[in-house]
């Protein structure tokens, strides 16, 4: 239970948020050519990490759009929370 | 040789006010070198240490726990145990861990309180009626029993149950299992770690696993905080944590770690003597020895390994269990916590070998693994032992994620998840 600063709303609470899960996880460009340990790589290995973790979350009862979000998954502390499409802040 | 616990054992120690009862495992220091690591000491882990020993001769092992055993998840659960899933797998493999939990308390001279109590699953909207039915023939197809329950059936099994077809989520019919329930969930590690070290097993507890070594594609020991462990097979165990023992071997699991909560209340008379669960709602209600009803949460949609998770979850399910059970009003809970749980995509765990020679792992049992304790640990120390798995965890390899063989049990399982 904690506060997510939504870059387009303010501060609201996160169960007006859904989780999108890890971040920067890209799309395949060639579909096609993947092998199947690249499909199941994208697909589902998650790093998981304990500390800090890139991740993505949609304020779906609010403004309904998707930003990130870096937090520390062993104290559910949020360091930094930026746009879709910037760059990711240096840990 | 361990004293036998007996009526007499306890007639003789009542004599002298409980003051000579033998300790029940040892608290040894780690030895330089074993023939196989367990890296987790809650029920799942001395349980694998319990049938290495037992049923493959592998005693010079030891357990390392970086708490006390049957403090992580062993002793955060709702100990419901059953067995009725859908798949063919999912089947065999539960039902073969619900076969040893019948005689679990005589083989390991251990009360479990293992209590067949009967578990019922609600079906609140036409979908989940089709979906409990179609269970319920997928399970006696496998030999599992299972009964349909109309919502009068409902209401005679357990009386308290609001089945006013007027409520939010009005109870439709449901399912029941008579021969699951629950069991004592600290007794079941208690239970396997003093069998365990009676066989010889080192159970060695406030033993951190900091790194593992490996050398090319095989393991050779484990740096934990009381020292190098030199071993060429180590079995994790390690629940919540399973991604972070991975990390330190270098590979990547297909798992998220999310809290999952319970909680229970003020102690009151016996009014509930079943287990009930609500998939729709995601509620779960059975009654302790003790008294303390036992009610079981949902998972938070994130990762976090903070063990408590959010208020709106418990907030949600004690909203379900008071219309399902007005009786419950105005009783109070006592306490409410939880435990990190490691999900799978699709909600199945993993017992498995990996690419590196000598490391194995038991995880992703997600929301529900306590009922399967025996079973895991018994088919875990199979594919420990053999380097190959047994047929009924054979399907619950970590290769199904390349594969695309998925044991999906999202939903399917009589909970959502």
């Amino acid at each position: 239970m904690f506060l997510i600063n939504c870059p387009f709303c303010g501060e609201r609470d996160q169960s007006e948020f859904s989780s999108g899960g890890e971040a920067h996880i890209v799309r395949p460009k060639q579909p096609t050519e993947l092998s199947d340990d690249q499909w199941a790589e994208f697909l589902f290995m998650r790093k998981n990490i304990k500390g800090v973790q890139f991740e993505r979350w949609n304020h779906s009862h609010g403004c309904r759009k998707w930003f990130n979000v870096v937090r520390d998954t062993s104290n559910d502390k949020i360091h930094s929370v930026y746009k879709m499409g910037e760059k990711p802040p240096v840990k | 040789m361990k004293n036998k616990y007996s009526i007499f054992s306890l007639i003789k120690n009542a004599l002298s006010d409980h003051e000579n009862w033998q300790q029940a495992w040892g608290d040894p220091e780690p030895k330089k070198e074993y023939d196989a690591v367990i890296v987790g000491g809650g029920g799942h882990g001395l349980a694998t240490a319990y049938y290495l020993a037992k049923k493959h001769n592998l005693t010079n092992i030891a357990v390392v726990e970086k708490g006390w055993i049957g403090g992580g998840n062993t002793g955060r659960n709702t100990t419901i145990i059953r067995s009725n899933y859908l798949w063919d797998a999912s089947a065999g493999l539960y039902d073969h861990a619900l076969k040893i939990w019948e005689n679990l308390s005589q083989e390991l001279n251990y009360n479990v309180m293992f209590s067949q109590r009967g578990v019922m699953n609600l079906a609140h909207n036409l979908q989940d009626v089709r979906d409990l039915k179609r269970r319920t023939h997928a399970n006696r197809l496998n030999g599992i029993d299972a009964v349909w329950l109309e919502t009068d059936e409902v209401k005679k099994f357990c009386p308290i149950i609001n089945t006013s077809q007027d409520i939010r989520y009005p109870v439709l019919g449901g399912t029941l299992q008579r021969r699951a329930g629950t069991a004592r969930h600290d007794a079941v590690a208690w239970g396997y770690a003093r069998g365990a070290n009676e066989m010889g097993v080192d159970i060695i507890q406030n033993c951190e696993v900091k790194g593992i070594k490996r050398n090319g594609d095989k393991v050779e020991g484990l740096e934990t905080t009381k020292g190098f462990i030199k071993t060429k097979k180590i079995g994790v165990v390690a629940a919540g944590h399973s991604s972070v023992i991975a990390n330190m071997a270098g590979i990547k699991l297909p798992l998220e770690s999310k809290p999952l909560q319970a909680l229970v209340s003020e102690p009151v008379k016996p009014i509930i003597d079943t287990v009930v669960m609500s998939n729709a709602v995601h509620a779960y209600v059975s009654q302790s020895d003790k008294g303390e009803l036992v009610i079981g949460a949902g998972t938070d949609s994130y990762v976090s390994y903070t063990q408590r998770g959010s208020h709106n979850i418990v907030e949600d399910t004690l909203k379900a269990i008071l219309e399902l059970y007005p009786i419950f009003s105005r009783m109070k809970m006592l306490r409410q916590w939880g435990g990190i749980v490691d999900i799978c995509p699709d909600a199945s765990p993993i017992i498995s070998k990996t690419n590196i020679k000598g490391l194995y792992f038991n995880c992703g049992w997600g929301t529900g693994g306590f009922k399967a304790t025996p079973g895991s640990g018994d088919l875990f120390a199979h594919t420990i032992a053999n380097d190959e798995p047994h047929k009924l965890n054979a399907a619950f390899n970590l290769n199904r994620f390349v594969s695309g063989d998925l044991v999906d049990e999202h939903g399917a399982a009589a909970v959502a998840h």
